[in-house]
């Protein structure tokens, strides 16, 4: 059984379709790229999946049930977690505090009052081996607002993560690093995903990056998905490389540095 | 490095500090007059309304412009409890006062809390003032502008062991209601300390901080808004119902929307990002006030002044210029 199925899913904003009819099928284990220009509709689709965004009309299947009218909160709930393309963090605690929020919701604590957070061995324990997994062990006490850019994406990720999510949606985590981190963060994610059978569903630019850790490349334009398929049969698809290069051929894809 | 305490607050210098505080609060009515140790009473009172108050202004991220609805809630409870009850006992006056004010920040902040920014803040500001003009306008039963008193040698305190009947009974009932406050203050100050560092207490942190990635964490928003406020009006209320007997008397004042702004300010004053703050700001402020009422009678203009001053100066509040200077000292000494 799939573990995400979209029908028909449908987000328009004004004349723009951003999501238009796609239809996605996700199985478990899944590592997929959404790859396509910008303005294709990759974050849209994300959001929408997300709930983020209330789809015009479509289907969402998560684990065969329809989530379809579900709030946020509900859809983290059943299993579905994202990070942001804009970092979205709790700016005035701590990297540690950040990864313990998400852990102690994910548990149900939150809604504890009369025990104190910081001697909860178990969540402490828990938030170390995450923010040791991101390699964020050493700014654990530091603020979200005192990290690198580069820190601050990871963490991002690390949040959703530590919410144990059967379904990660990652938007553009290495966007606005330089190239040199670049890899790391990326080595450092696929690492981490892989290594816990997340199934997950970045988006990403870097072509580079798509072939080398992709399961399934999902290519949109102008909010369809105009192909997919596994990273060999992308790299040859002439029309693909039309739309994300706008030029063609057997090296298309090579890259030029 | 894996070790828990280290982002947990530092219970050894939380030691440090306050237990000579403490200890100073106890001795205090030796070493000051009466007029002192009412005056610090007052300062008490208030800083269990104020910490309140911040539970939703520097933990909530939310910016009250009608806590007076909560402080009068409890002091008018209290005062139709007393007259219209009979009741003497002063614990029985805080269950039901709380009760009173609790209820009415529960309805209040489900209208409330649908809002953020500005919208919640004129939201609480106009709901205060409905409450306020009942108190105004239904004479009859809320004494309109003339209140209603609160004998303080009806109350009793600690389930009727302590009465004030007889002679020098004010002088007592100042000493023992100062400690009686005291020790709810105390209590008070553990319990809000508890909820702030409780994974509840980061849960609201972390919506003050980013609304939209604390939904993507699972935490249901609005809910715990809604919780913080009936906690924060909860507070405040029972700063309102321990100044009642103080006063003798409560009137439309404690209702009406410049006592908020008293509370906003004392917090200001003491610094929103701390914990410690409204409660040194709310003490500070019952001085400054008192001694501005005294000294002019432009005692606003004085506290405008003060208002300007502060935000230009000391943006962080008394507390948090302080806990910045503690750094600097000891960071040069390691």
């Amino acid at each position: 059984m799939s573990l995400l199925q979209t029908i028909d899913l449908k987000k328009y904003f004004g004349e723009t379709r951003a999501v238009d009819n796609v239809n996605l099928t996700i199985a478990e284990g899944e590592f997929i790229s959404l790859v396509g220009p910008n303005g294709a509709g990759k974050t849209s689709l994300c959001n929408v999946v997300s709930a983020l965004l209330a789809p015009d009309s479509g289907k969402i299947l998560f684990k065969g049930e329809d989530v379809t009218h579900t709030s946020v909160t509900e859809r983290v709930k059943a299993g579905i977690a994202r990070s942001f393309q804009l970092v979205n963090l709790f700016d005035d605690l701590s990297a540690f505090e950040n990864i313990t929020l998400a852990i102690f919701s994910r548990q149900g604590k939150t809604r504890n009052i009369a025990t104190l957070a910081h001697l909860d061995n178990a969540v402490t324990a828990e938030a170390d081996v995450v923010l040791g997994q991101f390699g964020l062990a050493g700014k654990r006490d530091v603020t979200a607002r005192g990290l690198a850019q580069g820190e601050r994406k990871l963490l991002d990720v690390a949040v959703a993560y530590a919410l144990r999510p059967k379904l990660l949606f990652l938007d553009e985590p290495t966007s606005g690093v330089s190239t040199r981190d670049k890899d790391q963060i990326m080595d450092t994610i696929a690492s981490v995903v892989r290594g816990e059978r997340i199934t997950a569903v970045i988006i990403e630019h870097d072509m580079d990056v798509v072939f080398k850790y992709s399961d399934r490349i999902v290519v949109m334009h102008q909010g369809a998905i105009l192909a997919q398929g596994p990273p060999d049969a992308i790299r040859n698809n002439d029309q693909v490389a039309m739309i994300l290069l706008g030029s063609s051929g057997p090296d298309a894809f090579t890259r030029k540095d | 490095m894996a070790n828990g305490m280290r982002t947990g607050p530092s219970s050894a210098r939380l030691v440090l500090v306050t237990v000579p505080i403490l200890v100073l609060l106890v001795l205090l009515p030796r070493l000051v007059d009466l007029y002192q140790t009412v005056l610090l009473t007052y300062g008490l009172a208030m800083a269990i309304a104020a910490l309140g108050f911040n539970l939703l202004l520097g933990y909530t991220g939310l910016l009250s412009f009608g806590h007076s609805a909560y402080f009068g809630a409890g002091a008018y409870m209290v005062a139709f409890i007393v007259r219209d009850l009979g009741v003497q006992s002063m614990e029985l006056c805080i269950l039901g006062g709380l009760i009173g004010t609790v209820l009415v920040a529960a309805l209040f902040g489900f209208v409330c809390v649908r809002h953020t920014r500005i919208f919640f803040g004129i939201l609480t500001l106009a709901l205060s003032q409905v409450l306020w003009s009942l108190a105004y306008k239904f004479f009859w039963i809320t004494g309109g502008t003339d209140g209603v008193r609160v004998a303080y040698a009806k109350l009793t305190l600690l389930g009727g062991t302590i009465n004030f009947a007889g002679p020098g009974s004010y002088q007592r009932f100042v000493h023992d209601y100062y400690y009686y406050v005291l020790a709810l203050f105390v209590i008070s100050t553990i319990v809000m300390w508890m909820i702030v560092h409780s994974p509840f207490g980061k849960a609201l942190q972390a919506i003050r901080d980013n609304e939209v990635r604390a939904g993507f964490i699972g935490i249901p928003i609005r809910r715990y808004r809604w919780v913080a406020f009936v906690i924060s009006g909860a507070f405040t209320g029972l700063g309102g119902i321990l100044w009642v007997p103080l006063n003798g008397l409560t009137t439309p004042d404690v209702l009406y929307w410049p006592f908020s702004g008293e509370i906003v300010f004392m917090t200001v004053l003491g610094g929103f990002r701390t914990f410690t703050g409204p409660i040194i700001g709310a003490v500070v402020f019952n001085y400054l006030k008192t001694y501005a009422v005294a000294s002019t009678e432009y005692w606003q203009l004085l506290l405008g002044v003060v208002l300007v001053i502060l935000v230009m100066v000391l943006p962080t509040g008394i507390a948090g210029t302080l806990a910045r200077v503690w750094a600097k000292i000891a960071g040069r000494n390691s």
